[in-house]
């Protein structure tokens, strides 16, 4: 119901004002005297070397992939769940082909080493 | 006050859209896709369309979302770098493919059948999705497993050209 | 609209809203606190003591100094993701108080879709330490951030997956109703809570919260010999705070998540006169968070902590298949009976 939802704009409003003012009056409110020294990156007393922003591995780009993935599946999981009483044996059916073919995928990434992080 | 909520949600999502073309960096333009598949989601709520209204949050703008994000920054292009040589060709490319894009739209949207509107009576809740779902639409949910089975090969196969 | 401004269920729910949001920042500040004394005396100290009474007034010194203390900003940073940064962590850390059930009549608002409502808000918190460790532009934080967002969507996606299994045996996705089906008692002594039904589910969801609030033993994230500070390695005075908050209130989040799923959210004995009656479902449920609290302090004060492909490994080799598993088998059970 549309009803339901006016609270958690109000809430959405309220909270998102917090940390508006928390910026703004920690901003007026606290002192201020920079040097060059204090707005370095941080790298434990060292000066500085190199760029940060290097590329990364693609194990990373394969994580957020396969989390994908599986998340489509998981939300397919929720409303069958919800009515599964209603579906009984003939839902178990559905959803078992459903996860063996996500399963023969699973196990295909395994096998070719995607979900190992040492290489 | 409903009025008030939809032209708020419709203007934040054209407004990110639009910033989604025109901002020159490409973490910019995600973010902004962020807040308009967000504001889509608010439009969804006021659609009644509370299930959809979750779930574009949790597949769009937490998901793919995050994947995008990773491939930016897993590439660091530097600000200068934005490849606009190796596009030029496409330019050309695009502005047909825009307007044979808009053409369609109108078609589709020409053919409508035109219907009075009605307030939605019921919710979008998960329980009637569930119950179409798992039996007048089982078909194409079935379906979903094998494109998602590919998409798992595929996801592998990019990463790991070596094995 | 003005006659609804002045009604009494909207002057109900503004109540309900500001003493939530209230109570919420109330217990978050002395998270921090119980947190310190708790470890400390782990540690054999007597933790926080000079300011007021066992050092009950530590956080509000706490938070007065994060006010006044200099609000730095790199100069190499992205002024405005570095600044948007804890604001885009801290939004949705809180927004999911607003489907809780604190007691019968104490919640915000009771979605139809509350679980999913919470999961979709907690999903978009990964953005704000992704930004954070980005928009700093120095090594630490950029490490500490990939490290970080690549472990959370990795639990998220276990976290998820656990809770199915208990959503096949209440059939609904509305918090209110996922306790209400919980009352009652087996035999007349056990409590009708899914932890004796979902014993699996339990513990999945149970290792994957704190992997995801990035808690040791996974905090990864924050590994201070290898990592410093990880993502929040350049940020200080109150945009820190609010990262600080973030974490504390996801901790919150997910303890009382699993007290909804597992352990029958406020149920519990009522007794007493009516006041106490009214008060005592709140009580049993912060009590059942403030276990999960305990033992979460317990463990970071215990544990080592993971290597980091053990613990990717432990997520999409062990969690996984241990969820879809639990769910399947679930599903056979509860279809047969």
């Amino acid at each position: 119901m549309l009803q339901d939802w006016a609270p958690v704009l109000v809430f959405l409003i309220l909270v998102t004002g917090f940390a508006v003012v928390s910026v703004v009056m920690s901003y007026v409110m606290g002192v201020k005297k920079p040097n060059s020294r204090k707005l370095a990156p941080y790298e434990c007393g060292m000066q500085p070397t190199g760029t940060a922003r290097e590329r990364f591995s693609v194990k990373f780009y394969l994580v957020a992939m396969l989390f994908l993935l599986f998340d489509i599946e998981a939300v397919f999981l929720f409303p069958w769940a919800v009515v599964y009483r209603d579906l009984r044996i003939f839902g178990f059916l559905e959803m078992l082909l459903f996860i063996a073919a996500i399963l023969a995928g699973y196990i295909y990434v395994w096998k070719k080493g995607a979900l190992e992080w040492e290489r | 006050m409903i009025e008030i909520l939809f032209f708020f949600f419709a203007a934040l999502a054209v407004g990110a859209a639009i910033n989604v073309l025109v901002q020159k960096h490409v973490l910019y333009s995600a973010l902004s896709l962020i807040v308009l598949l967000s504001s889509m989601s608010g439009l969804f709520i006021l659609l009644r369309a509370d299930f959809l209204a979750v779930i574009q949050v949790i597949v769009y703008a937490g998901a793919i979302m995050v994947l995008f994000v990773f491939v930016i920054m897993l590439l660091n292009l530097p600000e200068d770098e934005d490849g606009a040589d190796r596009l030029r060709w496409l330019k050309f490319l695009g502005i047909p493919l825009g307007l044979f894009f808009l053409f369609l739209t109108v078609i589709t949207l020409w053919n409508v059948e035109r219907q009075d509107i009605v307030e939605a009576q019921m919710a979008g809740t998960p329980e009637l999705i569930g119950r179409s779902l798992f039996t007048d639409y089982l078909l194409p949910f079935e379906a979903t497993s094998l494109l998602i089975l590919i998409a798992l090969m595929g996801a592998v196969v990019f990463a790991k050209k070596d094995l | 609209m003005i006659e609804y401004l002045i009604s009494p269920e909207f002057l109900l729910m503004m109540a309900k809203i500001v003493g939530i949001f209230g109570g919420v920042m109330g217990s978050l500040a002395y998270l921090t606190w119980l947190e310190r004394k708790v470890m400390a005396r782990v540690q054999m100290r007597p933790g926080p003591t000079r300011v007021g009474p066992f050092g009950l007034l530590q956080p509000i010194a706490d938070g007065l100094k994060f006010l006044f203390k200099e609000d730095i900003i790199p100069t190499q940073a992205n002024k405005f993701l570095f600044i948007l940064a804890p604001i885009v962590a801290l939004i949705p850390a809180l927004l999911s108080f607003s489907v809780i059930p604190f007691g019968p009549r104490l919640q915000v608002a009771d979605l139809s879709v509350g679980l999913l409502f919470i999961f979709a808000i907690t999903s978009l918190g990964v953005y704000g330490i992704v930004l954070g460790g980005w928009a700093s532009n120095s090594k630490y934080p950029l490490m500490g951030a990939m490290r970080s967002s690549a472990q959370m969507i990795s639990y998220e996606l276990s976290l998820t997956l656990s809770v199915v299994g208990v959503l096949m045996i209440a059939n609904t996705l509305s918090l209110g109703e996922l306790v209400t089906a919980q009352q009652g008692t087996w035999f007349g002594f056990i409590p009708r809570w899914n932890i004796f039904l979902q014993p699996v589910a339990f513990v999945i969801y149970v290792v994957s919260a704190i992997a995801e609030t990035n808690r040791l033993p996974f905090d990864l994230a924050e590994s201070e010999q290898e990592l410093v500070g990880g993502w929040h390695t350049e940020y200080s005075s109150m945009k820190f705070a609010m990262f600080m908050l973030a974490e504390y209130a996801n901790m919150l989040t997910v303890s009382a998540l699993a007290t909804i799923l597992f352990l029958g959210g406020w149920t519990g004995p009522a007794f007493g006169p009516d006041w106490l009656r009214m008060v005592l479902p709140t009580i049993w449920f912060v009590g059942k968070i403030s276990v999960f609290i305990f033992f979460y302090v317990l463990l970071r004060s215990t544990l080592p902590r993971f290597r980091y492909d053990q613990l990717m490994k432990f997520s999409w080799k062990v969690l996984l298949p241990l969820a879809l598993a639990n769910i399947l088998i679930t599903s056979l059970i509860v279809a047969i009976s």
